[in-house]
């Protein structure tokens, strides 16, 4: 019985799997080298480190912070809020929904359930061109603007993601003793107490995983906010910013890599230091 | 049982007649408004006030039904206040909007007004259009190749990445991190690297700087390798936990009984995570079907065909998604994208309910 691997298979699958690596990082080199270059070394020799220079990179990311088309600070400003106030407004309800969906058997309950599961197939394109008219109403009828709008773009993220939400989550809650609650409330406890005393504290992993989900659908998502919010608007998302910045800049590969590595840097740091959630949750939120 | 529950009582039918109060003069504003009548009332113009009033109505109403005191229907009162927020935006952006279109696409709908209903003339216009059905051509073979190589791809690196491995933690994050990028920015990335590096790079080979992406057979095999390159890290890591769902034991039983590695892979390692493989290939079908980023920031869908269907086509590498986009966005025909979106939607249902049957039926009960 022997299950350990001989050396020499060891070695060639180091190996292998360290050419992989490098296939996978390279572009990520092409970004960060040529992020620091002048468009003239980048012509030259787009691989090598030639031209690569500390005070290149720096005037590279002024230009794109600055750029009118770009305007980092805003797209980056209204990323953030969009994806966060959409994670927290998502656990909450979504918790909400998914445990008295889970809590009460009755028709409609099952009803309701069924519908956010069966919307999981709708593709985008399939609702995208009645939502923006269907926004546009809205927003004309109420006298608030729904589209070019931060609070419109979370409003319709709440509800596109509300159906995966409630999916994980009521898989969660399914597995929380019913007696917990019983006892909570013969004790005296009211069912909206309940929730948030009882069920919300012990939901905290699946919030995680589910707010992994959408926070990396939502912060990198162009279709919807290129949508809503339009890119000639003043309000846009990174991924939107980068759209119409380079398509006023064709050719300026320095300034376009410059912009590439601004908006992946968060991303990754993040990564860096939630390797092990990320992973797990983007795991969990398949398999489930 | 309460003691103030007269004083609740108070409260909650307080709150229900002014939030009620409040909903009925902001709808009146909002009919008001949608015949462009403004209404003043001591200077201030209130049609500019009736969101905020619809808004405050409704929560008033939510507020004063939570302060309702009663025993009977308090559970009940609260499960319809914690549904409705989620239920109320799930309804307005998807729901209705997907009924609406629907009922669009047999219209002349020009994405504000409706002139008449035209029946199926929309449907027809999108299948006598070449271009359309080029992409959806395009884009089954783009489902069906990607399909394959991603989960191909994927479960090799997965059995790379359960090996004993020096660095295997490092490995798994590296293969990973190309899907935490936008397809947006990943598609600009791959631009570069297509149109500037390898272009260098065969120039220096054959003396002829060939670039991928202006070849339109080509290009459509350089999405393919952006797109394994961003999907197959993910896959993989759902294939490594299917892996590490086998038993030992079983593994071990068979060495014993004097199988090799390729006997365990094929015969136990694969019918075992059957179900994982399921996922995946839903995952990849999916997510292939509804490729659109990628599509537009590598290529933007260009790409000459010089013949399909006796025409000249220029959206050579133009995928259903983005053919939806530019019908309705671009080319300002919103009633003809419509169709085109209500047939995507019903060919991505039956395709994946399909592959859900085929795939499932093959799984082993463990």
């Amino acid at each position: 019985m022997n299950t350990e691997p001989k050396t020499s298979t060891k070695v060639i699958s180091f190996i292998i799997a360290t050419c992989i690596a490098l296939y996978i990082l390279f572009p990520f080199y092409l970004v960060v080298v040529n992020a620091c270059k002048a468009p003239m070394m980048i012509t030259e020799s787009p691989v090598s480190m030639n031209g690569v220079s500390f005070s290149q990179l720096a005037s590279n990311l002024n230009d794109v912070i600055h750029n009118v088309h770009f305007q980092f600070w805003y797209a980056f400003g209204s990323s953030v809020i969009i994806t966060v106030v959409s994670l927290v407004l998502l656990a909450l309800f979504g918790g909400m929904a998914a445990w008295v969906i889970c809590r009460n058997k009755t028709v409609w309950s099952t009803l309701i359930y069924f519908t956010f599961i069966a919307s999981m197939i709708i593709p985008f394109q399939a609702v995208m061109l009645a939502l923006i008219s269907t926004f546009r109403d809205a927003g004309n009828f109420i006298g608030i603007p729904m589209l070019r709008s931060i609070p419109g773009t979370i409003f319709a993220y709440c509800g596109f993601g509300g159906a995966m939400t409630v999916f994980i989550l009521n898989g969660f809650i399914k597995g929380i003793p019913y007696e917990l609650e019983e006892a909570a409330s013969i004790d005296g406890c009211p069912p909206e107490e309940i929730f948030f005393r009882v069920i919300l504290p012990l939901l905290k992993p699946v919030i995680v995983t589910v707010s992994i989900l959408n926070g990396m659908w939502i912060w990198n998502d162009y279709l919807l906010p290129s949508l809503l919010l339009g890119s000639n608007s003043a309000v846009k998302t990174l991924p939107v910013a980068i759209q119409s910045f380079v398509g006023s800049f064709v050719t300026q590969w320095n300034l376009i890599l410059a912009a590439a590595l601004l908006t992946i840097t968060p991303m990754v740091i993040i990564f860096l230091f939630a390797q092990k959630q990320i992973i797990a949750g983007m795991v969990d939120g398949a398999i489930k | 049982m309460n003691k103030n529950t007269s004083g609740q009582r108070t409260v909650s039918l307080a709150c229900l007649i002014v939030g009620v109060i409040s909903l009925i003069m902001a709808l009146y504003l909002d009919f008001m408004a949608s015949k462009e009548l403004d209404i003043f009332f001591m200077g201030i113009r209130l049609s500019g006030i009736r969101g905020w009033a619809l808004i405050i109505g409704a929560l008033l109403i939510l507020i004063g039904m939570y302060k309702y005191p009663t025993d009977t229907h308090h559970r009940n009162i609260i499960n319809f206040i914690f549904l409705f927020p989620l239920l109320f935006t799930f309804v307005v952006t998807v729901i209705i909007p997907l009924i609406l279109g629907i009922g669009y696409s047999f219209t002349d709908w020009d994405g504000i007004r409706i002139n008449e209903f035209v029946g199926l003339n929309n449907y027809a216009r999108a299948i006598h259009q070449p271009a359309f059905i080029y992409s959806i051509l395009l884009t089954a073979g783009f489902v069906i190749v990607n399909m394959i190589v991603v989960n191909v791809v994927a479960f090799l690196l997965a059995l790379l990445c359960s090996s004993k491995l020096k660095g295997v933690g490092f490995f798994r994050a590296a293969y990973f991190l190309p899907n935490l990028i936008g397809g947006i920015v990943l598609g600009y990335i791959w631009q570069f690297a297509f149109s500037k590096v390898l272009v260098n790079f065969t120039a220096a080979l054959f003396n002829y700087g060939y670039s991928v992406l202006s070849d339109t057979k080509l290009a459509f095999f350089a999405i393919i390798v952006v797109y394994v390159w961003q999907y197959a890290g993910y896959i993989m890591l759902i294939y490594i936990t299917g892996l590490n769902t086998v038993p030992r034991e079983v593994i071990e039983a068979a060495a014993i009984d004097g199988a090799n590695a390729v006997d365990t892979l094929f015969r136990i390692k694969i019918p075992m995570i059957a179900s994982t493989i399921t996922i995946c290939s839903f995952l990849t079908l999916t997510n292939a079907f509804k490729m659109f980023d990628v599509n537009l920031a590598l290529t933007g869908g260009n790409g000459t065909v010089t013949d399909f269907m006796g025409s000249r086509l220029t959206n050579g590498t133009e995928m259903l998604a983005l053919n939806i986009y530019t019908t309705a966005i671009n080319q300002n025909d919103y009633s003809l994208g419509q169709a085109k979106a209500v047939m995507f939607f019903i060919i991505l249902t039956a395709v994946s309910i399909l592959q859900v049957r085929l795939t499932s039926s093959k799984e082993v009960e463990m």
